[in-house]
């Protein structure tokens, strides 16, 4: 505060040295404590974003990035004309897209459901039992959907029990994306709904006296007064879903895809994977992925624009 | 306040609603009930066994027995721990000396500084030049790759800053007076009173820690350093169990290993199980805290 008042006309002449010292004296305890953290910043995340200059070039590791030749736009050129470029981008947008279907409503219903729960024992009791699942490791949860959905597997014994055929569900490939989603809103599906929960908490009760006394039912009451309520919350979560749709997480389709079911399983994040680090095609793999950076930001800056137009809520 | 009455319709429903959600409780414990009852049962029971299942087939810690005598198991303990409190340490640490800079009002590089680090949310650089950049750097086969890349997520800092620039000044300023210099405010002023944020942000770092396994796939070579999730998705992702089961029959080693999955999943879950419930509410606050800066 004392630096501002001193400012004006006068100490500005002396010149940008001096205001740097100036500042530094003042503030070498801050000094200090940032550099290690711009540090890490430059070495953990600016230092990889150089490397993204691979994609334009063929990397070998003995010439190191700055020495490896420049080819031009031939990777990503190579990656449009593969057969995996359809394949890929089409199985990451429709995995995508069904999870802004199935996904993205399952927490918003559920926390709306759950909020006409009036019996406060009752209600913690799912709370605590439903945001359990997300805690559990991405490697157990593929162990148990492996168990589960084999041959002698639980869901194939309760299928069996009403007269179904056991099939082994993984190795089929239209069952794939199905036990992907299905598998995620049970995980997820809890633990989502805090956040619309908390949006429901912060509603002011006198808008539902208000509408009562209007005549309301809990229907008209749920449609009028809660679904505006939390629109600001699902307005934010959706513009982030929509600029994720080119990006579906490569972990747990890694653990449970096989080559028998590529073909619907394979996205963008897996082949990423499977080139760069299985084949070690660096310059390839990091072709794939900044194009598919790129769509992701061009993706998210539209539906936030989008978004800011119709509903005057966005991101930034 | 009004008197809201309840119509037939809102019983109904309430009724429909109670419902749904025994179910949503079901299909969600149901799974890991299975588990428990399948990891206790005596493995050729079980293997004969179609059906749903209640209770153990038969009752033995045979697959218990089997998953203990694992070394891999031990071995992916002890790693795991390690990454947990050390990785969690240098995390919270890390994370409140950024937030601390980022929460100063004074110097005049603030705001640059904050844009170079948010967009690091938006923008990265991807699988291949982050592990070209491990090997460069030397950790790659170290478990310090597992904690050094993700020492600071960027959202816990942002959290951690705005509970830290909710300090009334005037303590920070009483404390300079007495001589303290940045680090002992940080440590001794900034620190003890953001208790709550601080114990919030350390359970996300640790159960992260807890259940990562990807980077440990990239980054180590060893099998001695693999973490518990890696040990874990070889024997029941990739169903590799021979090292633990001692019997001669084909028959009888498949049997176990079946059932000595079920225990590997309960081995390595009963600590979240155990200290999930207690720590909860802490989770969803983090949820919120989180959510307020949106």
């Amino acid at each position: 505060m004392a630096a501002k008042s001193l400012s004006p006309a006068g100490t500005r002449k002396k010149g940008v040295g001096a205001m740097l010292k100036r500042d530094f004296m003042k503030y070498k305890g801050i000094y200090a404590l940032a550099i290690p953290v711009l540090a890490y910043f430059i070495i953990f995340k600016y230092i990889p974003m150089y490397g993204i200059t691979i994609a334009f070039k063929n990397y070998v590791p003995t010439k190191g990035i700055f020495g490896s030749e420049w080819v031009g736009f031939d990777h990503f050129m190579r990656f449009f004309k593969s057969v995996y470029f359809k394949r890929t981008v089409l199985n990451t947008l429709i995995i995508s897209v069904y999870d802004v279907i199935f996904g993205f409503p399952a927490p918003i219903i559920f926390a709306l459901l759950l909020n006409e729960v009036k019996n406060n024992i009752f209600k913690r009791t799912i709370q605590t039992i439903t945001y359990l699942p997300h805690f559990i490791s991405t490697v157990v949860i593929a162990g148990m959907i492996i168990d589960f959905t084999s041959q002698n597997g639980l869901i194939n014994n309760i299928i069996a029990l009403f007269g179904g055929e056991r099939t082994d569900m993984l190795m089929r490939p239209e069952m794939f994306r199905g036990i992907y989603i299905i598998s995620g809103i049970w995980q997820g599906v809890g633990w989502g709904s805090i956040i619309y929960l908390s949006a429901l908490s912060s509603i002011d009760q006198e808008q539902y006296e208000a509408a009562y006394i209007d005549g309301a039912n809990r229907w008209q009451q749920a449609i009028n007064v809660t679904l505006p309520g939390i629109m600001p919350t699902i307005t934010i979560l959706f513009i982030l879903k929509i600029g994720g749709l080119m990006s579906v997480g490569s972990e747990k389709i890694l653990l449970l895809y096989s080559p028998v079911t590529y073909e619907t399983a394979d996205v963008i994040s897996t082949f990423i994977y499977r080139k760069g680090l299985l084949d070690m095609d660096y310059s390839f793999s990091t072709a794939v992925g900044l194009f598919n950076s790129i769509i992701n930001i061009i993706l998210l800056s539209t539906a936030n624009a989008l978004s800011r137009k119709v509903n005057e809520t966005s991101l930034w | 306040m009004a008197v809201i009455k309840k119509s037939a319709g809102d019983h109904i429903f309430d009724f429909i609603n109670a419902v749904f959600m025994c179910f949503m409780i079901v299909i969600t414990l149901y799974p890991f009930i299975y588990v428990v009852m399948a990891s206790l049962s005596v493995p050729k029971l079980f293997l004969a066994h179609t059906g749903l299942l209640l209770r153990p087939v038969g009752f033995s810690l045979e697959s218990y027995e089997a998953v203990l005598r694992n070394p891999n198991i031990k071995i992916g303990y002890v790693n795991t721990v390690f990454i947990v409190v050390v990785g969690t340490l240098c995390n919270v640490i890390a994370t409140a000396i950024g937030a601390y800079v980022l929460s100063r009002k004074g110097p005049f590089w603030k705001g640059p500084l904050m844009f170079i680090i948010v967009i690091t949310m938006f923008v990265g650089g991807g699988l291949v030049p982050n592990y070209i950049l491990i090997q460069n750097l030397g950790l790659y086969n170290s478990l310090w790759s597992l904690i050094l890349p993700g020492l600071i997520s960027t959202h816990n800092m942002i959290v951690m800053r705005t509970a830290f620039q909710g300090i009334p000044e005037s303590l920070e300023e009483s404390a300079r007076i007495d001589g303290a210099n940045d680090w002992t405010i940080l440590f001794k002023v900034i620190i003890p009173l953001a208790i709550p944020t601080m114990a919030v942000i350390s359970l996300f770092y640790a159960v992260s820690h807890w259940n990562s396994w990807f980077s440990a796939m990239i980054y180590l070579k060893d099998k001695t350093k693999y973490p518990l999730q890696l040990v874990l998705r070889e024997i029941i992702v990739q169903s590799q169990v021979s090292d633990m089961t001692t019997m001669d029959s084909y028959m009888d080693r498949y049997a176990v290993s079946q059932t000595v999955k079920y225990a590997t999943i309960m081995v390595a879950t009963i600590p979240i199980l155990c200290v999930y419930p207690f720590l909860q509410k802490y989770f969803v606050k983090g949820v919120m805290i989180g959510a307020i800066k949106g």
